[in-house]
């Protein structure tokens, strides 16, 4: 029943930098538990897709609707925060704080901003620490990490507002290929246990094995989508075609 | 490290030392021997007199800085009033001169205010005081924007994402790494402040210029200008030379962090 209505619900959105057209007329549906990927050549407009979703980037035309927020429409700050609580984003940079140590990146969100208990906070922080196999750097500074493990402590910190959404803007891109995979066994885990995550990734085999759904974009439009098997087994369209058997 | 140091302390002693010398033998060449007895005897008022410069320094440099720091967020501030009017200060007070800001404060600022019947002076040393201020706000309000701007975007993002309101961005997560990255140019504005507050015996404070030009007008013997005047300057560069190398040593040290 939960699964008929969308969790983030994109309806003819349109988005231009300038005289660039980014995003022409895109929708897209995420259901609750659903992993959705989108995949495609870059600038073809992934990013700023995502960027929507969490109001980073706030649409031309359309609407948007993501945890229950009308994202179009925020135009207050306390609606942006509101927004920003249910839908949580890890950048392919990191973008850790590096004045802070780990356990201080977890922390700093729920105290400062869901203004939490502190005892509690700290114990969600450690819990969290353990999920994506860092106990033990706590008290590390990122600057202090290999890039494989600030991207889990990057996924950790946005776990720790407790969204309903979880949004990866190419995670592994900035990474070594050793530490790739550590970082993509942490996303597989959430998936598995039911995280509603929209990918934007270059990982099509990882793609294909965790995704519910692909979607493939070029030039700000999305071509084609579909399951894995169908998508990258039967691609109908001769861009995705051409994508395919340039990247697999 | 330590090599490059001590050739630059080498370096700077040689320099104290030639300029210790050089008014002495000015001296000694056309006066009577006993100048540098003078310039001993007057030494206490001369000290007295840069403690002046240096106590004017301070005050404006707190002031500046308060004032430039409240500025300097205003100039990255999301309304657009605000941040034309912080930026039009800043590029007004940056490009003035010094000692016109100075002559405006002392002769448009009041001698005494009037507070519930009282009389409370405004001496020129105050008056000095906030003079120099303003050109320190302007500067350092750019330094704080620059500090500030200097953060790569990818941290507001991350804090955007994370629900942080604007003003908690700034103060958990932009200021606490912008502020290392400040003081280099602010330590710069400082020792150029310094450099300046002589400016003040212009308008009537009795700073080491001022107590040095008084000295040889006491003495009376032109053989004297410039062992004094060489003092005073011997003075100011061994407060300021040390601050420029600290500033030095932290600018090298924060280009690699």
């Amino acid at each position: 029943m939960q699964n008929a209505n969308p969790i983030v619900d994109i309806r003819n959105v349109e988005k231009s930098f300038g005289a660039n057209r980014v995003l022409r007329d895109v929708s897209l549906q995420v259901r609750r538990g659903e992993a959705v990927a989108l995949i495609g050549p870059s600038g073809s407009g992934k990013s700023t897709l995502l960027r929507c979703i969490n109001g980073l980037v706030q649409v031309d035309k359309g609407e948007v609707f993501a945890a229950g927020h009308a994202v179009h429409k925020l135009s207050t700050d306390a609606e942006r925060i509101a927004l920003r609580k249910d839908v949580s984003m890890v950048f392919q940079q990191y973008n850790l704080f590096p004045h802070l140590t780990v356990l201080q990146n977890l922390m700093l969100a729920p105290l400062e901003v869901l203004r939490q208990d502190r005892a509690e906070v700290e114990a969600r922080a450690h819990q969290l620490l353990g999920k994506v196999r860092l106990q033990g750097k706590e008290n590390a500074f990122p600057g202090q990490l290999s890039g494989g493990q600030q991207q889990r402590v990057a996924i950790a910190r946005a776990l720790a507002m407790r969204p309903s959404v979880m949004l990866f803007d190419e995670v592994t891109a900035a990474l070594d290929p050793e530490t790739v995979k550590e970082v993509l066994h942490t996303i597989r885990e959430l998936v598995e246990e039911g995280m509603t995550s929209i990918l934007v990734t270059h990982e099509m085999r990882f793609a294909r094995e965790v995704a519910h759904h692909i979607h493939f974009t070029d030039r700000g439009v999305i071509v084609e989508h579909g399951d894995p098997a169908t998508f990258f087994d039967n691609p109908q369209d001769p861009r995705t075609r051409e994508f395919l058997s340039h990247v697999l | 490290m330590s090599k490059p140091g001590c050739a630059r302390l080498r370096l700077f002693v040689a320099i104290v030392l030639a300029c210790a010398a050089l008014p002495v033998s000015a001296s000694e060449g056309a006066a009577t021997p006993s100048s540098f007895a003078t310039l001993i005897k007057w030494l206490p008022l001369l000290l007295k007199g840069f403690a002046i410069d240096l106590g004017i320094s301070v005050a404006s440099m707190a002031i500046g800085t308060v004032l430039g720091a409240v500025v300097g967020v205003g100039q990255i501030s999301s309304r657009a009033g605000v941040r034309r009017t912080s930026q039009w200060i800043t590029q007004f007070f940056r490009n003035a001169p010094w000692l016109v800001l100075l002559f405006f404060c002392v002769l448009l600022l009041p001698y005494h205010f009037t507070v519930f019947g009282f009389s409370i002076p405004f001496p020129a040393w105050a008056k000095g005081i906030i003079g120099l201020a303003l050109p320190v706000m302007g500067n350092v309000a750019e330094v704080v924007r620059g500090g500030i701007q200097s953060i790569p975007s990818g941290q507001w993002e991350a804090a955007d994402a994370l629900a942080l309101s604007r003003s908690q961005t700034l103060r958990l997560v932009i200021f606490p790494q912008a502020l290392k990255r400040m003081l280099p140019p602010w330590m710069n504005v400082y020792a150029v402040l310094m450099m300046a507050t002589p400016l003040v015996s212009i308008v009537g404070v009795e700073d080491s210029v001022t107590v040095a030009r008084s000295v040889l007008a006491a003495e009376g013997s032109p053989a004297l200008l410039m062992p004094v005047y060489g003092l005073v300057l011997l003075l100011f560069f061994a407060y300021c030379a040390p601050i420029a190398r600290c500033t030095r040593r932290l600018e090298a040290r924060y280009a690699i962090a």
